[in-house]
C-alpha cells in the first residue's frame, strides 16, 4: 500500500501540469497483455514481458483520443476482485479509491471461460466495464471460434476482439473509450439463497461507495479486511451491526462460500458462453507446445538449460560481449586512439599534473570512469540484458521456475525467485528491485542475501571469466567455489531464518517466437535505466580514487588491508582491487585484471582473491537499493555478514589450495 | 446385541496379540482391564472367548468380532486425524471413544468417505470390510489426490482440501474449480496440469490438496 501511495502522489506531481482528462484503468489476470495495450495508447513504454507478474507498479500515461484527454493507468495483473497478493491489492486499490471513469477488462481469448467471471465481478461493483477479448490471434490458430458480438449483446458492455501485440482492435477500443455509455449493462443473478445474503448486508449500507453496495457486499461476506476497514470509516456507528450481520452470514454459510460463490459465478459464465464459445474436439499441439515439453521434463530441460546457459552465456555474452567487443572498444578505440588523444588535449588545457590526474591519470575519470563505463561494461550488460529480454520474451523463465523449484525450496525460495536470481547475473542492483514480486518477507531477504553474496553481476563475470580462462583449473574451481557457497549457504539461512515454508504455483505462458523490436525496445530501456544508475557513480568512483591517491588516503587503507591480504595469502598489492571493489564490483575484477596483466598473481593467488572478490561486498548501488528495499538494519546486517564469509571463504579456500597443491 | 465398551476393549487386546503378535493367547495381566471386570463374563457367555489359567484365547466366533473391533478403532483414528485433524493423546483417546459409535452401518460410510484407508496412523493394518472388498471389485478409484495420478491422465476436479483459505481461492481464481476437467501433463520435478486452456505448474504440497475424480 505505501508503495502505491508513494507511487501515487509522485506521477500526481508529475502529471499535474498537462492536465488530467478522464481516468481509464486496465485490469485483467496477469499477462494477458496490458502493458502491451498501455504502451500502444499512450504511446510511452513500459516494460513488457512473456512473464506473469511483470508490472508490480502502477503505470500512468496520457491518451488523446477523439480529442479528449485521457489519464490511462496499466494495473498489475488480477485473478479476482478480492486481492490476495501485494500487486492485487495495490490494482484494486485503482477501482477502490480512484472511481476511474473507464475499466478495460483485458482478457485472454483462449482462457474466456476462466477469466470471463471476473468480468461479472466487475460489471457487479457497478463500474463502466469495456471488455476486450486480447490475443484473438493465438486463439484462431489453435481453432477456437469466438462470437463476439454475441458476447457483447449478453453482457450488455462493448465488447472487442483484438491482438494487441499485432496492432488489432486497437482502432475499436479507442473508439469504445471515446463513446462510451455507462449506463447500460446486463445483471446477473444468483441463487435464491445467495441474493438473500447479499440483500441482507447490502441492505444495511447506507454510506457512499466508488463500488455497488451488492459488490461491497460480497467482499465483505468473504472476509475482505481492507473493505471493513473502508465500510468502517464510512458507516461509523452502523458498523457494528453490519459487522454483526455479515458474521452471523458468514457462519451459516461457513462450510464453503468461497466456494459457493465461485461455482455459482461458473455457472453464469457457462450461460453466457453457451453459443459464443466454440473450441475444436481435437487440441492441436502447436510448435511452442512441444517446445514447452522439452523444457519442462527433467530428461531434456537440464540439458537444454546447460545449452542455453553455454550457447547465451559463455558464448554471447562471454566470448563475443565481454571478448570480441570489449577488445574492438577497450583496446582498439579507447587504448589505441581515445585515450593518447583526450590525454594530449587535457594536457594543452590544464597545465597543472594534480588536474591532469583528475582526468586523464591512472584513475582518471575519462580514462578510467568513462573507458570502463563504455569500453568494457556497456558491451557487456548490452549482450547480456539482449539475451535476457529474448528467454523472457520466449516464456522460458517460468518453464525454469518449475525446473529448479525443488532445489531452490531447499535455500528456502520456491521456484518463482528464478527471475531475480538469473536477472542477477546481469545486473544484481536490478535483480535486487525485483525481489518484490517473491511473496513472502522471508524469501525476498533470503534472495536479497544471496544475490549481495553469491551471484556476480555481468560486468564482473565478464572480467573474471576473461581473467581466468588462461588458467583452466582456477574456472573451475571458482565456478565450484560459488556454487557452494550459494547452496551452503542458502540452506542455512533458510534453517536458521524462521518463517512460513513457501509454496509455489505458476501459470506457464505459452512459449511465443520474440519479437525483435519488443525486445530492442526492453534492451534498450533496461541499458538506459543501467547507464543512469552507474555513470555518475563511476565518474563519483574516479573522483575519491583520485582524492584518495593524491592525499595518501589510499596507502594509508592498503596498509590497514594488508593484514587481511597475508591472511589469506595475497600479495599486498591485491588491496588496491578491493578498495576498487567497494565502488563498483566490476572494478574490483578490473583492478585484478591490471595486477594479473603485470605478473604479481600466480594461479591459486589469482583464484583466491577472484573468489573473495565476487563474494565481497555488494557495490554502492546494490547497497543502497537494499537499503530501499529491506530497510537500513537488514542491509547492514547482510553487508557484514557477506565481508565476513567473502574473507572466511577466501581464508579456507587457500588453506585448501595450499594443502593440496591443486594450483 | 452390544457390547460394552470394556469388552471391546479385550477383544482389542487380544486380536493385537493373536494376530499380529503371532501369539496363541493374550496374558490377562497384560490388558488393562482388570481380571474380575463383568466385560470379561460377558465375552464368555457370547462364546466370543475363553479364560484359561490367567490367559485369554479366542473362540472361532470371538475372532470374526475382534477384527471388526480392531476396524472401527483404526477407522475411528483415522477420521480423527485426517478429517477432524485432532493430534497426538487426544487423538488417541477421542479414538477410543469414537470407535464404539462405529457399528451398524456407519463404520462402512466412514470407511467408504476415507476412501477404503488400508492403514491406521500409526502404519498398523485395517483389516478391510465389504464395502473395501466391493469397492476393489468395481475398480472404483473414488476420489484422489492428483498426486496419485500418472501423467497423461486426466480427472475431474472434486473438490480442494486446505487449511489455508488464501492457497483455495488462488487455486479457485486460476481455474481449479470442482466440475472443471484436469489434465496432468507431468509428476517430476513439479506438478504441471492443464485446465481448460492454461497450463499450471504447482509443488508437491499444492498437488496434495487437489482431490481429483477420475
Amino acid at each position: 500500500m505505501a508503495l502505491f501511495k508513494k507511487k501515487a502522489s509522485c506521477h500526481a506531481a508529475a502529471t499535474e501540469p498537462t492536465g488530467r482528462g478522464k481516468k481509464v484503468a486496465l485490469v485483467g489476470n496477469p499477462n494477458v497483455g496490458k502493458s502491451v495495450l498501455f504502451n500502444a495508447l499512450t504511446g510511452a513504454y513500459v516494460t513488457v514481458s512473456n512473464y506473469p507478474g511483470t508490472s508490480v507498479e502502477v503505470s500512468r500515461g496520457s491518451a488523446v483520443i477523439g480529442g479528449e484527454t485521457f489519464e490511462i493507468i496499466d494495473t498489475p495483473g488480477m485473478y479476482a476482485i478480492l486481492p490476495i497478493t501485494e500487486e492485487e491489492r495495490v490494482a484494486r486499490e485503482i477501482l477502490l479509491n480512484e472511481a476511474p471513469d473507464l475499466v478495460i477488462h483485458v482478457l485472454d481469448a483462449r482462457n474466456l471461460e476462466r477469466m470471463l467471471a471476473m468480468t461479472l465481478q466487475l460489471i457487479e461493483a457497478g463500474l463502466p466495464v469495456v471488455l476486450v477479448v486480447n490475443i484473438m490471434d493465438e486463439a484462431e490458430r489453435m481453432g477456437l471460434v469466438i462470437d463476439i458480438p454475441l458476447l457483447q449483446e449478453k453482457l450488455g458492455i462493448p465488447v472487442i476482439g483484438a491482438a494487441t501485440a499485432k496492432k488489432r482492435g486497437l482502432a475499436d477500443i479507442r473508439q469504445a473509450i471515446a463513446g462510451f455509455d455507462r449506463t447500460r449493462h446486463a445483471v446477473f443473478g444468483y441463487s435464491r439463497r445467495l441474493e438473500g445474503d447479499i440483500d441482507a448486508v447490502a441492505g444495511l449500507l447506507a454510506g457512499n461507495y466508488a463500488l455497488a453496495k451488492r459488490a461491497l457486499a460480497l467482499l465483505l461476506l468473504q472476509r475482505d479486511e481492507e473493505v471493513a476497514a473502508l465500510v468502517r470509516k464510512t458507516e461509523g456507528e452502523r458498523y457494528g451491526e453490519i459487522e454483526a450481520r455479515v458474521k452471523e452470514k458468514a457462519f451459516e454459510r461457513r462450510g464453503s462460500f468461497h466456494l459457493d460463490l465461485s461455482l455459482e459465478r461458473k455457472a453464469i459464465v457457462r450461460g453466457l458462453l453457451d453459443g459464443v464459445f466454440c473450441q475444436p474436439d481435437q487440441r492441436r499441439a502447436t510448435f511452442g507446445e512441444r517446445l514447452s515439453r522439452l523444457a519442462v521434463r527433467p530428461a531434456t530441460g537440464i540439458p537444454l538449460l546447460l545449452a542455453v546457459l553455454y550457447f547465451g552465456l559463455y558464448k554471447f555474452v562471454g566470448d563475443f560481449g565481454a571478448g570480441t567487443v570489449v577488445d574492438l572498444l577497450e583496446g582498439k578505440l579507447f587504448e589505441g586512439l581515445f585515450n593518447p588523444w583526450i590525454t594530449g588535449v587535457v594536457k594543452g588545457i590544464l597545465p597543472w599534473p594534480v588536474w591532469q590526474e583528475l582526468f586523464v591519470g591512472e584513475y582518471g575519470i575519462i580514462t578510467l570512469g568513462i573507458r570502463y563505463a563504455v569500453g568494457i561494461i556497456l558491451p557487456i550488460v548490452a549482450t547480456f540484458f539482449l539475451f535476457f529480454s529474448v528467454l523472457e520474451d520466449s516464456g522460458y523463465f517460468p518453464r525454469l521456475a518449475l525446473l529448479v523449484d525443488r532445489v531452490f525450496k531447499k535455500i528456502g525460495l520456491t521456484g518463482r525467485a528464478v527471475i531475480p536470481m538469473v536477472l542477477g547475473f546481469g545486473c544484481d542492483t536490478m535483480a535486487t528491485m525485483v525481489t518484490r514480486t517473491l511473496e513472502t518477507v522471508r524469501e525476498r531477504i533470503i534472495a536479497t542475501l544471496l544475490l549481495a553474496l553469491a551471484i556476480p553481476c555481468s560486468a564482473q563475470l565478464g572480467v573474471i571469466l576473461a581473467l581466468l580462462s588462461k588458467a583452466p583449473g582456477a574456472l573451475l574451481v571458482w565456478g565450484v567455489c560459488l556454487l557452494l557457497i550459494f547452496l551452503v549457504i542458502g540452506f542455512l539461512t533458510a534453517r536458521l531464518m524462521p518463517g512460513e515454508a513457501p509454496m509455489f504455483y505458476m501459470e506457464l505462458p505459452p512459449m511465443r517466437l520474440p519479437q525483435l523490436s519488443n525486445i530492442l525496445t526492453k534492451t534498450y530501456t533496461r541499458m538506459q535505466w543501467y547507464f543512469m544508475e552507474i555513470l555518475p557513480l563511476f565518474v563519483l568512483a574516479s573522483v575519491l580514487l583520485w582524492l584518495g591517491k593524491i592525499t595518501n588516503f589510499f596507502e594509508t587503507m592498503v596498509d590497514w588491508l594488508s593484514p587481511v591480504m597475508a591472511a589469506i595469502g595475497l600479495p599486498r598489492e591485491t588491496a588496491v582491487a578491493f578498495i576498487f571493489g567497494f565502488f563498483r564490483r566490476d572494478y574490483g575484477a578490473a583492478g585484478l585484471y591490471d595486477l594479473q596483466t603485470k605478473g604479481i598473481l600466480n594461479p591459486r593467488q589469482l583464484t583466491v582473491a577472484a573468489v573473495t572478490l565476487t563474494l565481497f561486498i555488494p557495490c554502492v548501488a546494490q547497497f543502497l537499493i537494499m537499503k530501499k528495499e529491506r530497510g537500513l538494519k537488514v542491509a547492514l546486517a547482510i553487508g557484514l555478514f557477506v565481508s565476513a564469509v567473502a574473507f572466511g571463504s577466501g581464508w579456507l579456500l587457500n588453506e585448501v589450495l595450499v594443502a593440496t597443491r591443486l594450483l | 446385541m452390544k457390547l460394552s465398551e470394556k469388552a471391546e476393549e479385550i477383544l482389542e487386546a487380544l486380536w493385537i496379540a493373536v494376530e499380529e503378535e503371532g501369539k496363541g493367547y493374550a496374558e490377562l495381566a497384560e490388558i488393562k482391564i482388570a481380571p474380575d471386570d463383568p466385560a470379561y463374563r460377558e465375552l464368555a457367555s457370547l462364546a466370543f472367548i475363553e479364560v484359561r489359567e490367567g490367559r485369554v484365547y479366542f473362540r472361532p466366533e470371538g475372532k470374526e468380532e475382534g477384527r471388526k473391533t480392531i476396524r472401527r478403532h483404526r477407522l475411528a483414528e483415522r477420521l480423527m486425524m485426517d478429517v477432524l485433524n485432532i493430534r497426538g493423546e487426544t487423538a488417541e483417546d477421542k479414538a477410543c471413544q469414537f470407535e464404539h459409535l462405529l457399528n451398524e452401518g456407519v463404520d462402512a460410510k466412514v470407511c467408504t468417505m476415507l476412501n477404503h484407508p488400508a492403514t491406521c496412523p500409526h502404519g498398523k493394518q485395517i483389516p478391510p470390510g465389504d464395502c473395501c472388498d466391493e469397492a476393489k471389485k468395481s475398480g472404483d478409484l473414488g476420489v484422489v489426490p492428483l498426486t496419485e495420478l500418472k501423467s497423461g491422465e486426466e480427472g475431474e476436479i472434486a473438490y480442494i482440501q486446505t487449511e489455508d483459505s488464501k492457497k483455495m481461492q488462488k487455486l479457485m481464481a486460476m481455474g481449479v474449480l470442482p466440475g472443471n476437467r484436469i489434465v496432468l501433463t507431468q509428476t517430476f520435478p513439479s506438478y504441471i496440469f492443464r485446465v481448460g486452456f492454461s497450463e499450471f505448474a504447482i509443488d508437491t504440497n499444492m498437488a496434495r490438496e487437489i482431490f481429483v475424480r477420475k
